[in-house]
């Protein structure tokens, strides 16, 4: 009966993406950061709901830095998918340049996320709104900080030439982060920034 | 350098065709001896066993506690405890009792077992497993750092707002709780991956997810729901520690306020209750077939009923808060929806009762307690749905009838079963049996003090006595039970000691066990006891539910073969398989020894004392040490397969 269930062939040592358990480990940390995400806007929505003064206090947040922003982060999904793209193909010089393009990329927007918060009119003292505010887009810039971290190893580990076509999984597996840490900030920006301006706003 | 192969073709034979194997798999799990070798361990029976008596001593602790409690309230009007001790006791009661003894009991118990019965040779992630022990003892310490200065946590073990916010709660028991639950979710976010890739990908050959033992099921079930509650139990608390310290403004001002709190509590909080008993049930569901010498009735409608109890128990949340005038609407929502639990709790008992009923039961110690384990669900279980009625919750709510149906389902459905657990795989850790005699004094001694403890609360309940006072007047009527409850709950631990004097005492001298004392039908038993430290020479083939019982079932032609199998000794290798069928995939590589696990959760734990005393700097060097020890772990490596050794271009 073993015959059957495929005695005699080769395996892959390890394997590369949903063969290997590094994969379902950082799909595992997805689902529970994601959770995490879900339940910050939750508190968000609930106070927006339940607050009886204008939410947000100070009208809607402005748009301009966070859209640019916004661009600048989601091209970062695409610059890490050519890296990828590339390393699959073997052209890791390449692959490294696209990869040095994210992480320049990323700390654009750690730079510009911090003189948006420096232009806020209040802190996250000031009241409810604030500190949710101030709480939620820091949690999901220091996110973003362990992704550049992240992708600051994958660097070095290129440059070592640890990874080619046939051996990326633990590229592969920190790729995945940065997209997860991408749409995150999706979700974020629709309902901080996005919302208030399409007129949901509350009270005001 | 030579560059290591991408695949291979794995041997398929039996140990005795390969020369010197069991001494090389021997050198290759188990390199250093003593106490090297249990604090860089990677291997899951050594922390599975770290596990289980880490969780025993905060039992104890939190016992303890309880007992104290009881002594208190023996009698009316006493003044052995101030207030404020009793507050702190009873928090900690609770707190000790829910999270550090019921999860991290049932991980020790899943992580011993698993790879036994999944014929695996370890967990997908052995580092992690270290990773999350060390953590879990170390946030533990952390919980119990200020209980012998007096200035434990005090608001109960759910710490509703406002009382645990800083105006009305000024000490460091709060923000100690709070950073410790964080610290604590870490190591149960952990474990749960853990569970999750393991199920995922190192099922033996041919163990399709319909061939898993329940248990199986039960923890990955628990390790799912774990994913998605656990944040909601971090954040919660992390906020609180925001709002206590950086004067922030989440649950006090407009908008957030006190309800937010018990909205994201509880969201974590009810899921929480199957996590901590869904696995017990499943220690149940695997041990009372061994003893009643038979297959478990109705496996799928067991499996699936574990799965839908758990995803009802996300959508109940709101039933820990009928009395905080929510709409009706919700609350009536939310009642029958907590109502609808009993059909798949009711599957369950219904199929444990028909597989006794139906097989040849062996009365062993481990069969008292997964019986009795049924009899207190049932018990819990009814007054679970006497208290989903909210027109009578809002008669019983912060009463003890609440406090009498807690311990029914987390006694009943977590204590027995996991005593009963370790009867039953006992002689497999250790390679002796648990004395049957000191047993079933221990069982009857702890299930009758049980039920003198806890059905009297019932009626106190119903007689009015508010769950949390540390002291009453005479004349109430609730003076007599009151001595009752204090009488059973010695008893109990009574019967907890003769169980403790009974594991001492066979560790030396109880009976040799030999590889399958109780005649089980899962992999675990085809190993010896203990295992050794590959846990199989060859990793077997499964061809059924049961591949030790597949000659005395004969339910078809197929056989399970546990002689011969992959050989895999090219490094610390074991099989990986798809997800579902349950095919040969993979060759997954296991990492060895090492103490980076231990200490990243000493910079991980180092960083939260720093928060615990606003010293930012110190929090901003364990940071630093955190991704150091990070980058180490993660550095990939040839021998998992992770990298060519060596490329040159």
């Amino acid at each position: 009966m073993s015959e059957g269930i495929g005695v005699g062939h080769a395996l892959p040592i390890g394997g590369e993406g949903r063969q290997s358990v590094g994969w379902w480990g950082v799909m595992c940390l997805i689902a529970t950061e994601g959770a995490l995400f879900a339940y910050l806007l939750f508190a968000y929505f609930y106070a927006a709901v339940n607050a009886d003064t204008p939410w947000p206090p100070s009208g809607p947040p402005d748009l301009k830095i966070a859209s640019l922003n916004t661009v600048i982060l989601i091209s970062t999904s695409g610059t890490l998918w050519l890296s990828e793209h590339d390393l699959e193909r073997n052209r890791i010089r390449r692959s490294r340049l696209w990869l040095l393009a994210t992480i320049v990329l990323g700390v654009i927007f750690v730079s510009l996320q911090l003189v948006e918060w420096s232009n806020k009119d209040f802190t996250p003292t000031s009241h409810t709104y604030g500190s949710l505010f101030f709480i939620i887009t820091g949690t999901h810039l220091a996110h973003v900080c362990v992704g550049i971290v992240a992708l600051a190893f994958m660097l070095v580990w290129t440059l070592l030439h640890y990874f080619d076509a046939e051996r990326h999984n633990v590229f592969t597996v920190g790729a995945l982060y940065w997209h997860f840490v991408d749409v995150v900030w999706l979700f974020i920006f629709s309902s901080l920034y996005l919302l208030p301006n399409l007129g949901l706003t509350h009270g005001g | 350098m030579q560059t290591p192969r991408l695949e291979r073709v794995p041997r398929f034979a039996s140990p005795q065709d390969v020369a010197g194997l069991e001494a090389r798999l021997e050198r290759l799990f188990e390199p250093t001896h003593g106490l090297r070798a249990w604090l860089g361990t990677v291997d899951h029976k050594k922390l599975g066993v770290l596990y289980i008596v880490t969780a025993f001593v905060f039992l104890l602790a939190g016992g303890i506690e309880a007992l104290v409690l009881r002594v208190q309230l023996a009698f009316p009007s006493q003044r052995l405890l101030s207030p404020e001790a009793y507050n702190q006791l009873f928090t900690m009661h609770g707190m000790t009792m829910i999270f550090l003894y019921s999860l991290p009991v049932l991980s020790g118990i899943a992580i011993y077992v698993w790879p036994l019965m999944l014929g695996a040779r370890d967990l997908a992630f052995p580092r992690l497993n270290a990773l999350t022990y060390w953590t879990y003892l170390f946030s533990g310490l952390f919980l119990y750092s200020t209980l012998p200065i007096g200035l434990s946590p005090n608001a109960g073990w759910f710490n509703y707002v406002p009382l645990s916010a800083q105006p009305y709660n000024p000490g460091p028991g709060i923000d100690v709780f709070a950073l410790g639950m964080v610290l604590l979710g870490f190591s149960t976010t952990g474990s749960s991956i853990n569970f999750i890739a393991t199920l995922a990908r190192l099922r033996a050959p041919g163990m399709s997810i319909n061939r898993m033992p329940i248990l199986v099921w039960g923890t990955v079930t628990a390790s799912v729901g774990n994913l998605f509650m656990l944040p909601a139990v971090s954040l919660c608390f992390f906020l609180l520690h925001l709002d206590r310290n950086y004067g922030m403004h989440v649950y006090s001002g407009y908008g957030g306020g006190p309800l937010l709190w018990q909205h994201i509590f509880w969201f974590f909080g009810h899921p929480w209750v199957y996590a901590l008993v869904l696995p017990a049930m499943g220690i149940a569901s695997d041990g009372l077939p061994t003893f009643c010498r038979r297959p478990l009735v109705g496996y799928t409608f067991v499996a699936l009923s574990t799965v839908a109890t758990m995803m009802i128990g996300y959508g109940v949340w709101t039933h820990h808060m009928f009395a905080t005038g929510l709409s009706p609407m919700a609350n009536s929502l939310i009642g029958a929806a907590s109502i609808t639990i009993a059909i798949p709790s009711a599957i369950g008992v219904f199929a444990w009762i028909a597989t006794i009923w139906t097989g040849r039961p062996v009365i062993t110690t481990a069969f008292l307690h997964f019986a009795a384990m049924i009899f207190l669900f049932v018990a819990g279980g009814v007054t679970g749905v006497m208290t989903a009625a909210v027109a009578l919750d809002w008669q019983l709510h912060d009463t003890y009838f609440v406090v009498a149906h807690l311990h029914y389902v987390l006694l009943g459905i977590n204590l027995f079963p996991v005593l009963g657990g370790i009867y039953y795989w006992f002689p497999k850790m250790s390679g002796r049996m648990l004395d049957e005699t000191l047993g079933k004094i221990g069982f009857w001694l702890s299930f009758i003090g049980f039920n003198i403890a806890f059905f009297p609360m019932h009626l106190l309940g119903l007689l009015g006595m508010p769950r949390r006072i540390y002291t009453y007047e005479t004349g109430l009527g609730w003076d007599r039970i009151n001595l009752v409850i204090t009488v059973g709950a010695f008893l109990l631990a009574l019967g907890i000691a003769v169980f403790l004097f009974n594991v001492a005492r066979s560790l030396r001298h109880g009976r040799v066990a030999g590889n399958d004392p109780w005649g089980g039908g899962s992999l675990e038993w085809s190993t010896t006891s203990p295992p050794p430290a590959y846990n199989f020479a060859v990793i077997p083939f499964v061809a059924s539910r049961h591949p030790l019982w597949e000659n005395a079932l004969d339910e078809g032609p197929q056989r399970s073969v546990v002689r011969r199998g992959f050989v895999l000794d090219a490094g610390k290798e074991t099989a990986g398989t798809t997800l579902l069928d349950g095919m040969p995939y993979t060759i997954v590589r296991i990492a060895d020894e090492t103490y980076v696990p231990l200490a990243l959760a000493v910079a991980i734990t180092l960083f939260f004392v720093a928060l615990l005393f606003k010293a930012l700097w110190i929090a901003a060097a364990c940071i630093i040490a955190m991704i150091a020890l990070t980058g180490a772990w993660m550095w990939p490596r040839a021998e998992l397969g992770q990298r060519r050794a060596v490329r040159h271009e």
